[in-house]
């Protein structure tokens, strides 16, 4: 059994990580799920969250949504529409981006607009989050 | 015949079209290469993405998801158009309006409503000229898009499709081949039918998968994400083309600049020659006058 998992994470525009990793833990659309080596063909959905990685001793974190992880042998491919590494997460942006939505979340308005606004929030507090874990685990290479 | 000044100012005016065309053939050349390596940064995702949803597919039933199933009766068909927002670029805007206005005239004859939804400046303008409905329309966005334009039409289109506003979904596109090749191309994007999917249904199941949450559910996930896939793909064809027929056009136009200069060089040589000429006579009329 192989050691290391294969780890691809593409999105429209680029890839994003290609890297030999020992483990993955991903956000699946029904809960976080955790892949090692040696793991049984599996495609699922993936919700907006954070994915993590570790690799030698350190983990990872990247920030995806409306993505996909296929795991298959012992090479796991993420395709994301949206996928950032921790060290390029705008922070800025999100908090920005999570204060309008807040706002807006706040206001009464229709079904859509609302579960848009609502959307937009979970997105931007992924992101913070993402970005305070991996400054956490040290693996952030700005400040 | 025209004077000496004349045929000079001209062939300086000829020169500076020239290098106009000639900068902005390099300009395009520079923006092709960038057009095409984001086709080629695209592949890996577009390629994974039918494979999966092939192996996902292949046990399907078309019934499970409303955007796989075709219906009965077709009254309203909408129309993707995406051209450039700039000109210059010879017939490349002209064939993709002319192929969008003739399926729109087909399916009129159908007794269909055509709508339309322009991506870029060129098609809008015509299509809102032709009198056709415009459902959306986005201008100046071909210059620098990424995906999020691709989803924000995405969205569009699915919303639109799932409401009944429209009951099947073209895209008409510029299909970049080479360089010197470029091809006006329709493609019917909803309903999805699978043979509308390269390679999809040749992919099969290879592996038996486990499924998160069941395929039906992945399958919901996947299909709108796939009109996203389609819609962006011929958003960065037509890109690609675009700079290609531009860089096509300028250096059509450089050429011609190049044989301009020549006649008119020609015509100028002419002129010179004929007024020497005449002072020539002048001064042999005068001295032989002296003479006598």
């Amino acid at each position: 059994m192989a050691k290391e998992l294969r780890l691809e994470i593409v999105t429209p525009d680029r890839l994003v990580v290609s890297s030999d990793v020992e483990y993955v833990g991903a956000p699946g659309v029904l809960g976080e799920f955790g892949v090692l080596p040696g793991h049984v063909p599996f495609l699922s959905a993936l919700g907006v969250g954070n994915l993590h990685y570790n690799k030698g001793g350190k983990t990872y974190f990247v920030f995806v949504s409306g993505g996909f992880a296929e795991v298959s042998g012992d090479k796991v491919t993420v395709l994301a529409e949206v996928a950032e590494r921790a060290e390029e997460i705008d922070v800025e942006r999100a908090r920005r981006a999570q204060e309008r939505a807040k706002e807006r979340v706040s206001k009464q308005q229709e079904a859509i607009d609302n579960a848009r606004a609502t959307a937009a929030l979970q997105r931007a507090m992924a992101r913070m989050s993402c970005r305070n874990a991996a400054q956490g685990a040290g693996t952030c290479s700005m400040s | 015949m025209p004077s000496l000044k004349d045929v000079e100012l001209k062939i300086a005016a000829v020169k500076k079209t020239k290098q106009i065309t000639k900068a902005m053939n390099m300009v395009a050349s520079a923006k092709l290469r960038n057009a095409q390596s984001r086709i080629e940064r695209f592949r890996p995702y577009a390629d994974k993405f039918y494979e999966m949803l092939g192996s996902l597919a292949a046990g399907a039933d078309s019934s499970i998801h409303p955007l796989l199933e075709v219906r009965e009766e077709i009254k309203t068909s909408l129309i993707v158009l995406v051209t450039s927002d700039r000109g210059l670029c010879g017939s490349f805007n002209g064939g993709l309006i002319t192929m969008a206005l003739k399926l729109a005239r087909e399916k009129a004859a159908q007794g269909k409503t055509v709508k339309f939804v322009c991506m870029g400046k060129k098609g809008r303008d015509t299509v809102k000229k032709s009198g056709y409905e415009i459902v959306a329309a986005f201008a100046d966005q071909m210059g620098s898009f990424d995906y999020t334009v691709a989803l924000k039409l995405g969205m569009d289109v699915i919303n639109g499709y799932i409401n009944g506003d429209f009951d099947e979904v073209n895209l008409v596109f510029g299909k970049f081949i080479s360089i010197p090749r470029q091809e006006s191309t329709t493609l019917t994007i909803l309903p999805m039918v699978a043979d509308s999917v390269e390679g999809v249904e040749a992919a099969g199941p290879t592996q038996e998968y486990l499924y998160e949450p069941s395929v039906e559910g992945l399958l919901a996930e996947l299909l709108p994400r796939f009109v996203n896939v389609q819609l962006y793909r011929g958003m960065l064809d037509t890109s690609a083309s675009e700079h290609a027929a531009r860089m096509r056009a300028m250096d059509n136009a450089t050429r011609n600049c190049d044989d301009m200069v020549g006649t008119l060089t020609l015509v100028y040589n002419k002129a010179r020659q004929a007024s020497i000429t005449r002072e020539l006579m002048d001064i042999v009329g005068g001295t032989e006058a002296l003479k006598g």
